[in-house]
Order: C-alpha cells, then structure tokens, then sequence
C-alpha cells in the first residue's frame, strides 16, 4: 500500500490575528505555525493504514522552505519520506494552482491512497483534494471520519445530522479528512531525532496565472460588550441571574 | 442569467437553499438579469412549484438520484452550465454544495470562491466577493477572473426572503448520466440514535477548555447542565485532543457550531479556533482565572476567578433553589 497525505502549513493564530499593514496576510511575527487541524488527523490515518496494511506513506505540501519543519513533524510521527514543492508566495497561489502542482508531481508516483484535509484552517477552499482527484481521474469522497480498507476497496463515513453516509470506493482514491476519525499521536523523542537526518525530496514550482485574485483580508465586526459579574465565587448570585433571565432555571 | 443550484432534503428545499436563491435574485437585480434554479434529484418535479419570483426553474428528475451521488449531479450541473451559459452560477455552501461545486469547478476548470458572504456588483457585474476565511473569524476580499463566475454562499450569511410575484416557466434538464458517474455512492445510511440534548438544539451550552484539567472535571459540568433547562456540555479541541471528551463534543471550527442563548465557557482561553464555533451565541459568560485571557475580549459576561470553586459553589447554590 502506498499512503500520500498533502498538508498545508498555518499560522498557529491561538487567541487573535494580527494582520500586515497592506492587509493582505496575517502578520506571523512571532507566530509559531502549525500542520491545519483536519491534515494532522490526516497525517494520523496514513501511519495508521501503513501500520495494518503495510507499505509506505509520503507526506507532501506547497509552501516555503521553512514548511519543513511541518514535513519533519509528519516524518517524527511515523510517515516514510516528504516531498516538498518549494513556492515562498505560497500564500497566494488559488486551489487550482495548487492542485495541478500536487496533480503533477504525484500523478508518476503511484499511490493507493491518497488523503487531504477537508479544508485548510486559513483559506478554508474545500477544493485541492477534489481537483487532484479530477486531475487523476480518481473518485473522491469528502469529509469523512471513518476510513476502512479491504480488497481493494474503501468504505469512507461521512457524518450527516441524521447519522453516517458510507461510501464505497475502488482504489486508488481520494479522501478529504475530517477531524475526528482519530486523535493525532505526539512524536516520540526518538522520531523528532531520527526525522531530523531524513532527506527531503524537493522541486522548485512556480505559479501559474491564477484564476481567483485576493485583495484584501479584514476583521469582521465583534459587537460584544464585557460586563465583569465578579470575582471567584462571590459572582455566583449574577450567574444565577443571568441564568434565569436566559430561562434555564 | 444566475444559476442558482438549490438543494432538496427530505421533500422539501433546505434553508440554505431558499438564501442562496434570496442571493442570487438580489444578484440579478442589481446586474439586470434574470435567475434560473436548477434542482436535481429524483423528486425534484414536486418541488418546482414551491419556487417563486424567478424566471426558470429547471428539473433534472432522476429516479437513480435518490440521494447525493457527487460524479452524476456534478455532471448535470457542469452540462447545464456548459449549455446555458450563465454568468454566475451559486450554490449553497453547505458540505454536500461545497463539494458539489468544487467538482463542477475541476471540471469546467474555473475558480470557485467558497463560503461567500457578500457580493460587490459594480456597473452591473459582480466585481469583488467577500469570502469567508478562518472559519469567519477573517474575511477574504476576492476578484475573481474566470468566467462563468462559481460562488458558494456561506449559510447565515444572508437571511432567506420568500418572493411573490412570477410563477417560474418549469423546465425539464434531461439526464445523460451513466454507470461510470456512479463510482462514488452511497452505499448504505446508518441514523444515529439521538440522546440528550444535542449541542446545536440547546438553549444554555457549558463548554470545558485547558482549565477543565481532566475527563474527571467535565463531570461538574455534566452536573450543572443536569440542573438547567435545556442544556449541554460541549469542548474545546484541547480537551478532545486530551481525550477529556469525545471529538464529537468538539466546539470550534473542526466541530460543531452552536448558538444557543447563553454559552458559559470554563476555562477557556478563547482560541480563534474555538470561538469561530461559539460566536453565533447571543450570550457568552466566561469563567476564567487569566483576567488576560482573549475570551474576555470576546464575551458579554466575565467572571474572573477559578472554575473548580465557582462551579461547584453555582451547583450548590442550584441545588438550594431547587429544594427550596
């Protein structure tokens, strides 16, 4: 079995967002980054596949050098060996542009599998993992947060509001992943050493003319007030109150 | 002409069905064009009537489309778009219209802007989309340069008006959709048992951050909600991450979004992640002992201090009126 999992690399924004003075990035001054949420349980399910089913995984993304240190952490948790496709402007390239890259350079390669993030944390397109599967004419199911490997086949669960969709696939296939089909390990200290000395496979890719253009980013509006209720304990009389005015009690 | 491509659910049209149709009618009357809705499904021929103050509404009726099958509806929708040429074409941004249009926008190779909140229509053509980004808690102004224009709008983003007026000419779309469209199925549905008071019914929701400290804690917040009307206890992805609570219980952007009447958060910070989950409450009460922590920024009510002597101190104060 051969396992891809394609991660973006984000800022790791915790309680708020600065943004540069054009407006045209979140300022990542002193910002630690981080793999997007729903990639990492993505990153989890490829190890987890390789370690029933066997074989090997490979995990990829466009973005800047400093992107290896998101490769590393995949490696350190368990994944074989990292592609990265070199764009600083990383930022800026559209989800199609994305998608004939990653399209590009994996359509040789040859893999059984082949899992994304439903949407990435920042840009939030829902789309790079469906153009590549387009692109390589494979099917593709979105969303899911269940995965289970037989003969050849897939059976992906998507979560409705009434229950589970189950999906059959012929492989090879896509899948966008949700978070919530596993809990993500921690690497161990032995795979943050050892993923230090693995050699990342590396290409320089250039974007092509783009298809969606962005201008600006903005904060929208907050329109909340703070009233402080108290201190420790002491506000538990105002929490009742708020309480009864909402008609919980 | 606007392509609005609607959703029908259970015999009837969704909610972000009727506001993406809201959308595109205030599309076209601000660039002097006329909608056309497109529904696919076996069903749908029903449905075409309840369709009001628009021009067309066009039925791909299919008895093997009884329910979402991606390849096949992304094929109609690209063959409707390819034939009729609109200028824009919208779809709900829901999970099963984002996947949706994402597909038709690969196959005709255009861009598609995803989660729209607002349209800038300038001179009589769509300019510039605002997009939302983070989970809404940033937004993306977009131009974007491909033709036809695909957009999906963000549910909530606008609120659903009924029109009167024109009763739409009803046109049937015929269905050239074959096996090879069908490789992604649906193979079977599996409905969940509902139990308790789901996150996104109830009326006070109690979430749990970092501060909780453990699985263990998370049992006085069952306690609380125990004792209020309508209530339920959710998490941050901290505390699902810990295996405090199972993912399901998850509030934020990679989980459910609530938005009940009063959302008491205890021991959280305020990630950007998790407050994209809770932002639609209409009241956000914060206990948190870090009178610096960002939630404070944004919530209605704080209380300053630590949760493992306020909560329980408001339990046995419940406990009391209740006896009382």
């Amino acid at each position: 079995m051969k396992v891809l999992v394609c991660i973006k690399r984000v800022p790791d924004t915790g309680g708020g967002f600065k943004l540069t003075s054009d407006n045209m990035r979140v300022d990542t001054t002193n910002v630690g980054f981080a793999i997007s949420p729903h990639e990492e349980c993505a990153v989890e399910e490829a190890i987890r596949i390789i370690e029933k089913h066997g074989g090997s995984s490979t995990v990829l993304t466009l973005g800047p050098q400093a992107a290896q240190e998101q490769l590393r952490e995949a490696i350190a948790k368990g994944i074989t060996s990292a592609i990265l496709l070199e764009a600083e402007d990383y930022e800026f390239w559209d989800p199609a542009a994305t998608a004939h890259a990653i399209a590009e350079t994996v359509k040789p390669l040859g893999f059984d599998i082949l899992l994304f993030g439903n949407e990435s944390a920042d840009t939030c397109n829902y789309q790079v993992g469906l153009r590549v599967a387009h692109l390589l004419d494979l099917p593709c199911v979105t969303g899911i947060k269940a995965l289970e490997i037989q003969d050849g086949k897939a059976l992906a669960k998507r979560e409705t509001k009434d229950g589970w969709e189950v999906y059959e696939v012929a492989l090879p296939a896509v899948f966008t992943v949700k978070e919530g089909i596993n809990t993500p390990r921690h690497p161990s200290l032995r795979g943050i050493m050892s993923a230090k000395k693995v050699p990342i496979e590396q290409k320089k890719v250039t974007k092509p003319a783009p298809q969606l253009v962005r201008k600006a980013l903005k904060k929208p509006q907050e329109g909340r007030h703070l009233e402080i209720l108290g201190q420790g304990v002491d506000a538990v009389p105002k929490i009742i109150e708020k309480l009864r005015e909402v008609g919980a009690i | 002409m606007i392509l609005a491509i609607l959703e029908p659910a259970k015999g009837a049209l969704t909610e972000a069905s009727w506001e993406t149709l809201t959308a595109a009618r205030d599309l076209a009357h601000k660039s002097n064009d006329s909608v056309t809705a497109l529904m696919i499904g076996k069903g749908v021929n029903a449905l075409a009537p309840t369709v009001k103050g628009i021009h067309t509404v066009l039925v791909a009726e299919d008895p093997r489309l009884d329910s979402y099958v991606p390849e096949a509806f992304a094929k109609i929708v690209s063959e409707v778009i390819t034939q009729r040429s609109p200028k824009i074409a919208l779809a709900p941004g829901t999970e099963t219209g984002n996947d949706l249009m994402a597909r038709v926008a690969a196959r005709l190779n255009l861009g598609l802007a995803t989660n729209c909140v607002e349209f800038s229509v300038e001179g009589g053509s769509l300019k510039r989309v605002t997009r939302s980004n983070w989970g809404g808690s940033l937004l993306e102004e977009l131009e974007i340069l491909s033709s036809p224009i695909l957009l999906t709008l963000a549910p909530h983003a606008i609120a659903a008006q009924s029109a009167d007026g024109t009763t739409p000419t009803v046109e049937t779309f015929s269905v050239s959709v074959s096996e090879k469209d069908f490789r992604v199925r649906i193979k079977e549905l599996i409905p969940t048992q509902k139990k308790g008071i789901s996150l996104t019914d109830a009326k006070v929701v109690i979430g749990g951050g970092r501060g909780m400290g453990s699985a263990e804690a998370f049992k006085m917040l069952e306690e609380l909600a125990s004792l209020l009307h309508n209530a339920a206890v959710g998490a941050t992805r901290v505390a699902t991450n810990n295996n405090w609570r199972p993912h399901s219980d998850q509030i934020g952007q990679t989980g459910v979004q609530i938005a009940p009447d009063l959302y008491i958060a205890c021991g959280i910070s305020g990630a950007i992640q998790h407050m994209v989950g809770c932002k639609n409450s209409k009241k956000i009460l914060a206990i948190n002992k870090d009178p610096e922590a960002p939630i404070f920024q944004r919530a209605d009510y704080g209380v300053i201090g630590d949760l493992h002597q306020i909560v329980p101190a408001l339990i046995a104060e419940l406990k009391k009126l209740k006896g009382a």
